[in-house]
């Protein structure tokens, strides 16, 4: 059977990825519009046959796996030609990947290779209802647009997909589908690019995954006062974000930059102290569910994006609300 | 060892300055200022530090409207040796299939390089398709999100990626296009001399026909994504304000906020 809605399941040491269940919720979406079956894609090397299972069980009717050793860490060429293979045997309608370091590499390059028409990074996702063709809708111009693109005569039709702009989609009771290894000849998993080493970030700052940011800008005044911050983000179970200015002083490493020239994010709650809300940093944090400031300056532009805010002294405010958080 | 380094730049209207017409919801791009995409600025300070310590030549490419060579000129008084530019009707309208297409042609028509260099994505279409587009059609092989370019050798680089849990060490077989973060580089300012010589250098500039491309898959007819609609996004947020302006309001304000983050966290 050919046709149907795809989409890249992601894994990292043999575990699927929440991100690869938030493509489901899209997914489960589109294919209900389109009446057709959900595929999902694994490629990794022994990944958990109950997470593959778990693909089926929170709705995919199939779940294709390339299980190989050159497929263990993400590279772009043996990635590519697996991609390829299904897209070839299986012919999607569309397919869709997350919008993270790997979906927003391998994507673009499969969809040349695929002669596919490719949208980055989207939040919105729709069925047009006369033309069956795919409505992508993204942030365009550091988010002072949205633009919705459509791929009229190009298929596999593929878009990447903003992490946290949906919730993973939860377990039913009681479904079925089909797990399908395939092989690929192993020329094809040769890479010119080798991973060498990888070095974890320190304090476990991953971003994109966090459901809950606490961003700091330059209004802490020097690095001295950061554990301030890092209490509240720990009482909170939060990610500490930064803005550009507080990298460039050296006082946060640049994985933590949020904005045009650091990470996009969309969590459920951002929460932004002692930061301005400059425009290049706007465009890393508008689609956050929601946003709370924290500034002295009544007139800061972040509380026109803040669904709260408190006009305070911030060395006042964040003990102060520690403190009411952790009673 | 010298090598041969393109880097690939955009120009793109100054977001700060970007208006919306409200009543249409279109982007008023007249009297917009273009600036040089300014994540490219990165890609363009990367070439200049690999140049100083390998030695080499650096081309700026970049495909856009006449007023772009304004973006080479600008590269060039930074510190890069040449610049060369894409622009023809052909090419007007190319999404980032498209774009991708006629720059790699624009690469292979150079010929011989070592590294291709590419921003992380330009800061209008915001897409960061095309670098590992370019590497697609020159079928060679791609890393995105390099922080730091560690070493060149005569037929491999060493380099860092910047991804979601931490930074990756690769190696790479050369040629290899590579996307950098801002992490990457220090962008250094135009100096004098090079503005001088910005304005006097010759920059070629290349139709569709001299890179002897297929024009089914350039422009607007070429490209298989379409823009159907733009809006401007509606802020629906209603924003409670609190001040704090002694200990009581003080009290209020953080008992009402901890209750508003923990009631979102459930
Ligand atoms: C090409 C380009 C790319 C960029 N990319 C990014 C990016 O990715 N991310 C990014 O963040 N920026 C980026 N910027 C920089 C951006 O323009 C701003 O410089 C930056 O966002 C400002 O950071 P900030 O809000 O921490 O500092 P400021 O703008 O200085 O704001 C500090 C805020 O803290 C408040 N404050 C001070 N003291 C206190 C206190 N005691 N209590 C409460 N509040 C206090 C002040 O009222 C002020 O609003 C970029 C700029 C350019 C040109
Ligand atoms: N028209 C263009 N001319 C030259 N380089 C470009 C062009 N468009 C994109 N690029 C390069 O590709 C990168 C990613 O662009 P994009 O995919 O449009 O976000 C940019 O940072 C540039 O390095």
């Amino acid at each position: 059977m050919t046709g149907g809605v795809w989409i890249l399941a992601e894994q990292l040491a043999g575990r699927l990825q929440r991100v690869s269940f938030e493509l489901l919720t899209r997914g489960i979406k589109l294919a209900r519009q389109r009446a057709c079956p959900l595929g999902a894609i694994v490629f990794g090397q022994g990944v958990a046959a109950n997470d593959l299972q778990a693909l089926i069980d929170c709705g995919a009717d199939r779940v294709v796996v390339f299980d190989a050793g050159p497929l263990e860490h993400f590279q772009v060429e043996p990635y590519a030609a697996c991609m390829l293979e299904v897209i070839e045997r299986y012919q999607p309608e569309i397919l869709i990947a997350g919008a993270t370091t790997l979906g927003r590499t391998l994507m673009p390059y499969v969809a040349i290779k695929a002669n596919a028409g490719l949208t980055a990074d989207c939040t919105g996702l729709d069925i047009e209802p006369q033309t069956n063709n795919l409505l992508q809708t993204r942030p365009a111009i550091g988010g002072n647009i949205m633009a919705t693109i459509k791929t009229p005569n190009h298929r596999p039709q593929m878009a990447t997909v903003r992490p946290h702009s949906t919730p993973p989609a939860p377990r039913q009771a009681g479904r079925t589908g089909e797990i399908i290894k395939l092989d690929m000849a192993f020329e094809r998993l040769t890479s010119r690019v080798q991973r060498e080493a990888f070095e974890a970030n320190p304090d476990k700052i991953n971003l994109a995954d966090a459901d809950v940011i606490v961003a700091v800008g330059r209004g802490i005044k020097k690095a001295q006062n950061l554990p301030l911050i890092y209490e509240l983000a720990e009482a909170l179970g939060a990610a500490v974000g930064a803005s550009r200015d507080v990298v460039d002083r050296g006082w946060l490493s640049y994985p933590h930059q949020i904005g045009l020239s650091g990470q996009t994010v969309s969590p459920q709650l951002y929460i932004a102290i002692g930061v301005s809300g400059t425009i290049q940093h706007i465009a890393g944090m508008q689609t956050a569910k929601t946003i709370v400031a924290i500034n002295r300056d009544p007139e800061a532009n972040i509380f026109k994006l803040a669904d709260m805010g408190i006009v305070g002294d911030l060395f006042e405010v964040v003990p102060a609300l520690i403190e009411k958080i952790k009673t | 060892m010298e090598k041969r380094i393109i880097v690939c730049i955009k120009q793109t209207p100054d977001t700060r300055s970007v208006k919306m017409d409200e009543a249409t919801g279109t982007v008023i791009r007249e009297g917009v200022p273009a600036i040089v995409n300014p994540l490219d600025l990165y890609a363009i300070e990367a070439a200049l530090n690999l140049r100083e310590s390998y030695g080499g030549e650096i081309t700026a490419v970049s495909m856009g409207p006449a007023k772009a060579i304004e973006a080479l000129r600008e590269a060039i008084s930074m510190g890069i040796d040449n610049g060369v530019l894409l622009c023809d009707g052909a090419f007007a309208g190319s999404d980032t299939w498209a774009t991708s297409y006629a720059l790699a042609g624009a690469i292979k028509h150079l010929g011989g390089v070592d590294i291709i260099l590419c921003g992380e994505r330009a800061t209008d279409g915001d897409t960061g398709q095309v670098g590992p587009g370019i590497a697609a059609w020159l079928d060679l092989p791609v890393a995105t999100y390099v922080s730091t370019i560690e070493t060149i050798e005569k037929k491999t680089c060493r380099l860092r990626r910047c991804v979601e849990t931490g930074y990756e060490t690769l190696t790479a077989k050369l040629p290899v296009v590579v996307t950098v973060v801002k992490e990457v580089s220090n962008p250094r300012l135009p100096t004098l001399r090079g503005k001088q010589r910005a304005r006097q250098v010759d920059i070629p500039i290349l139709t569709a026909d001299d890179l002897k491309l297929d024009k089914s898959k350039l422009g607007l007819q070429g490209s298989p994504t379409r823009v159907v609609k733009i809006v401007k996004p509606k802020i629906t947020r209603k924003t409670t304000l609190l001040t704090v302006k002694n200990e009581a309001t003080l009290d209020q304000a953080t008992g009402a906020l901890a209750a508003f983050i923990t009631e979102t966290c459930k």
